[in-house]
């Protein structure tokens, strides 16, 4: 009996001690409870940053957005003549080139794209991954960070007699795209590019072009932001005649509609032709106006509402 | 002869405080709305509701964040955060109140009760003073609350421009919560 005194007395008080971790008293108020569990920062649940940027594109460049899960985005974007070709072309509008585009998210952290621009009658593919996603509690994450991968292809029949491969018609670009929400008016991202060239003009020019995308948002009200994107080519990674590509853009959202506005030096909107092949200068009023529609389809409705409402 | 006094005297211990103070808890909550009109389905579910239930007195407790909504449309959920609720500034929704008539309901006796509760409602940062209806079911240890109610996007200070034309003015909120 003495050897078993003192482990029901433990036991009564294991026991007592589970009970008050759960202890429900007469001055129990849940109200307190709530206000207690309100203060501290919650631990237990991630939570991550949403809408970074508008859209998955920031100008002509893409941002760190992915498309959600089972969401198709139609895009349907132009890009203008030079504002300096004078009013006899209308200050560039007479001139348009354009992509059409549809990208479609697999998971919520993989969308895939193709399109086909006007220009060079191009048709280009791609793929963006999301790596890390930014976030605060249980897991603290400063940055997103996002992978982009691409393809492009060149259909424009050639002019010169010289034979050419399929492959000479390709072209590759691999992206990193680190991204911050600073608040919900400023976002920053930073994107440093690989575009790979199969074959180039000259031999003495280089087959990979590294630049390095700056692009930010600053929202200017509920429904309008303002964009700007810049690509700098490294020295020694540009081709000759062309320029780094800046651009500066307004998103409008209506509804399921973005409608992105911008001008940019640029007429490109796949990689090879807007980081690398930008024949236009700011500084000579060689700017383009130009502009995006992106239209959202739900595919595959969330899991949530598989259930009965 | 002592060990068993002992014995008994725990077990009543232990029942006693376990028993007469039931304390109902859930972190997977379910409440949906509804504020769609006949241009535009708008409804959104959240199943990660934080919900607390005192027994003995009927003291209730709801909490959600408003990120936890899902929609079917990303864009619209996007919108629903940035314009509507500004969820960064106002994370959380939630609601403290009573049962008023949480004596009318037998927890021990299987069955589905009629309840109502009054108290304050916080959505958007604003809070306002609801009386709420629902049905209480007991169902062995468990108990599932559900209720339905509309509240007005102005009396919490949502405002948008599309409130009134694609957006309805008035919400329905759905309540389904399974306690244990």
């Amino acid at each position: 009996m003495k050897k078993i005194l003192p482990f029901v007395a433990f036991f009564t008080l294991a026991v007592r001690g589970y009970c008050q971790k759960n202890a429900i008293t007469d001055t129990t108020d849940l109200f307190k409870m709530m206000d207690k569990e309100d203060q501290k920062p919650d631990k237990s649940k991630t939570d991550y940053v949403t809408s970074t940027f508008k859209t998955t594109r920031l100008i002509n460049g893409q941002s760190s957005e992915n498309l959600g899960k089972g969401v198709l985005d139609v895009k349907i974007s132009h890009r203008f003549g030079t504002l300096n070709s004078g009013a006899y072309q209308l200050f560039g509008l007479d001139n348009a080139t354009n992509r059409i585009g549809v990208d479609y998210g697999i998971f919520n952290t993989l969308m895939v794209g193709v399109g086909r621009s006007s220009f060079e009658k191009q048709f280009d593919a791609f793929g963006k991954l999301k790596i890390l996603r930014q976030s605060t509690g249980r897991i603290n994450m400063p940055v997103s960070v996002s992978y982009y991968s691409s393809v492009m292809l060149k259909t424009l029949k050639g002019t010169d007699s010289a034979k050419t491969h399929f492959s000479d018609k390709l072209f590759f670009a691999q992206q990193l795209i680190i991204a911050r929400k600073f608040n919900d008016y400023l976002s920053l991202q930073v994107v440093p590019t690989l575009v790979h060239y199969n074959i180039v003009p000259f031999h003495n020019m280089p087959n990979d072009l590294y630049s390095i995308g700056f692009g930010g948002r600053l929202r200017l009200s509920r429904r309008v932001n303002l964009t700007a994107e810049y690509y700098y080519q490294l020295p020694g990674h540009s081709l000759p005649g062309y320029y780094n590509s800046f651009s500066v853009g307004i998103d409008i959202e209506t509804g399921g509609h973005v409608f992105q506005f911008n001008i940019s030096n640029s007429t490109g909107m796949t990689e090879r032709t807007f980081i690398t092949q930008t024949t236009d200068k700011w500084s000579d009023g060689g700017i383009h106006f130009g502009f995006n529609i992106s239209r959202v389809f739900t595919v595959v409705k969330p899991r949530q509402f598989n259930a009965k409402w | 002869m002592k060990k068993k006094y002992l014995t008994v005297a725990c077990v009543v211990f232990i029942a006693g405080i376990t028993h007469a103070q039931k304390l109902f808890s859930t972190k997977t909550g379910q409440i949906s709305f509804y504020a769609g009109t006949p241009l535009e389905d708008v409804r959104a579910i959240n199943n990660e509701t934080d919900s607390k239930m005192l027994q003995k007195n009927g003291q209730i407790i709801f909490s959600v964040l408003v990120k936890g909504f899902v929609f079917a449309n990303a864009l619209m959920q996007d919108h629903f955060n940035e314009n509507y609720m500004e969820s960064t500034k106002f994370p959380k929704a939630d609601f403290k109140g009573f049962i008023t008539n949480i004596n009318a309901v037998d927890f021990d006796k299987d069955g589905i009760y009629n309840i109502s509760a009054g108290g304050d409602l916080t959505i958007h940062g604003i809070t306002q003073k609801v009386n709420l209806n629902g049905t209480l079911e007991v169902k062995g240890d468990n108990i599932i609350l559900l209720s339905k109610f509309k509240i007005a996007l102005k009396d919490f200070d949502v405002t948008g421009n599309y409130i009134g034309t694609k957006i309805a003015p008035e919400v329905e909120i759905t309540v389904n919560c399974k306690y244990e």
